[in-house]
């Protein structure tokens, strides 16, 4: 069942009437213009155990992200294609009110969204994972951990996943004539077959005011928010409101078109860091 | 593109006779529980749900009260027999998510803030899913909501519009979703302008996003005016005793 949550940071009420004051002179407290993202790094190949990894960090927002391959078999209705499956953890490690325990609704929101973005916009070709047809596939699990959270936690989760897929290897495998497949994690083998590149942008709403990336203490304040994933075509591969609040249809032009602004630079960012860190 | 082949739309009209821009059949009744607070049944063609609303009351446990407010609870549940293949009561990863945005699509028109330290409790059960489910979820919460008597700044109403074979349709079911490009979930307090609900799974470009949104709202104003009569004749229906 989900709750009216309680506000995870009571800010006060003078810095809240400061900060929407500041918003309406397009300023934010953390220095930033409205429609700056956080400064973003990314170290890939964190985790040598993973066949895919980063470490991203979104300001002071930290998700590591980790990629494993498995031999699985197919759903009857995809018998040549992998398949794909996202998980997020939200740690205690990354906040006072993150306890210990399965995933809570944000959790499994978050891990949806960037799972719809990923497969709806076809960024993973699962046409060439099929391994024997009809039987073995790869299966491909993508873990979220969330270690610490300064807000915006699914804009640093897309930039995560995405790392760490351009950044995964297909093991080596060698087919039996008996059927049995031996995976060979002695050297790395192929990158994984990566068609498309996407990043979620979200944009939050405080009263009348839109800001992108939104930092812990702006979130805290926010009455909704829309996640947009935006693929490198410039198109649009996703959309989830979330929060208490509404938006207005005079709204969404403005969202869409910094979303798909800032999602090509941060698509851009993303490639060139885990391209130049070899 | 259709993954068996198929066509789904054919000069002009989809696989049951619609137009492109066409409602399912829609019905909507009101006080259907008997001890609910407030009950709707609401179906889009072949999809049924029902909403229940208890509250505002003292919630089950205290530690969830807010001070300032009421808070609301919400649960999306699909009963095992409404899908084809049997579905397991317990609730999935996508019935929490639902939960979770249909509680949303409600907050912005709940005037919770006259009832604090209460709840109000909205269990929508899908009793029949032939797509559609998560709007017609609103769509039967709002309802019930108001058949409660509970404040609201206005009624929401739900549609999904989809990409069929590169056309924009109104209110997709199964079918379409499942070989659809792309499934737009909207819900608006229409009088309020207000979007409480946008998803969207699949991709679309920016021109057919603001197209695909402009018919969400057709059907949405459509459906509001069906809830809005729906309200009016539960009360026309009152006979008062001499």
């Amino acid at each position: 069942m989900s709750t009216t949550p309680s506000s995870e940071f009571f800010i006060p009420k003078l810095k809240t009437d400061i900060i929407i004051s500041m918003l309406g002179k397009g300023l934010r407290p953390n220095g930033r213009k409205v429609d700056e993202i956080r400064p973003v790094t990314i170290i890939k190949d964190y985790i040598p155990n993973a066949d895919g990894s980063a470490l991203v960090k979104l300001g002071n927002t930290q998700v590591l992200v980790g990629v494993k391959l498995e031999i699985g078999t197919p759903f009857s209705d995809t018998p040549n294609e992998g398949n794909l499956m996202v998980n997020a953890e939200f740690m205690p490690t990354a906040s006072p009110v993150f306890e210990p325990g399965p995933p809570d609704e944000n959790a499994i929101e978050l891990s949806r969204v960037i799972d719809r973005g990923i497969r709806e916009s076809k960024a993973i070709d699962l046409s060439k994972l099929a391994i024997i047809s009809g039987r073995k596939v790869w299966n491909i699990w993508v873990d979220i951990y969330v270690l610490d959270h300064d807000g915006n936690l699914i804009d640093a989760s897309s930039i995560g996943t995405l790392a760490a897929l351009m950044s995964t290897k297909l093991p080596n495998i060698e087919v039996k004539d008996s059927g049995e497949i031996v995976i060979d994690k002695s050297n790395k083998g192929e990158p994984l077959p990566l068609s498309k590149a996407v990043a979620a942008v979200t944009i939050g709403k405080i009263g009348n005011y839109l800001i992108v990336d939104p930092d812990i203490e702006e979130e805290s304040l926010l009455d909704s928010r829309l996640t947009v994933i935006v693929d490198e075509d410039g198109s649009i591969a996703g959309l989830q409101k979330s929060g208490a609040g509404y938006l207005i249809e005079e709204e969404l032009p403005t969202i869409i078109n910094i979303a798909l602004s800032k999602g090509k630079e941060v698509i851009n960012t993303v490639r060139n860091i885990v391209k130049g860190s070899k | 593109m259709g993954k068996v082949g198929m066509k789904l739309i054919e000069s002009g009209l989809r696989h049951d006779g619609r137009k492109l821009d066409e409602l399912r059949p829609i019905s909507m009744s009101v006080g259907v529980l008997k001890n609910a607070n407030g009950s709707a049944l609401v179906e889009y063609g072949r999809t049924k749900v029902i909403a229940a609303v208890y509250g505002p009351r003292e919630p089950q446990t205290r530690y969830m009260l807010l001070p300032n407010r009421a808070v609301i609870r919400c649960r999306y549940h699909m009963a095992s027999f409404s899908t084809h293949d049997r579905k397991s009561p317990t609730l999935s990863r996508r019935e929490i998510e639902l939960s979770k945005v249909v509680r949303e699509a409600l907050e912005p028109v709940v005037l919770s803030e006259l009832y604090p330290r209460t709840s109000i409790d909205i269990f929508i059960e899908v009793i029949n899913a032939d797509g559609g489910t998560r709007t017609a979820s609103v769509t039967a919460a709002s309802l019930a909501l108001a058949d409660a008597g509970i404040p609201m700044k206005d009624l929401v109403a739900g549609v999904a519009v989809g990409k069929v074979d590169g056309f924009l349709v109104l209110d997709v079911d199964e079918l379409e979703d499942m070989y659809g490009e792309a499934d737009m979930p909207v819900a608006m307090a229409p009088s309020l302008r207000q979007i409480t609900l946008l998803q969207l799974n699949g991709v679309l470009t920016p021109d057919e996003f603001t197209q695909a949104f402009e018919l969400a709202k057709k059907g949405i104003e459509a459906i509001y005016s069906v809830e809005r009569e729906t309200l009016k004749k539960k009360y026309l229906d009152v006979k008062v005793e001499d």
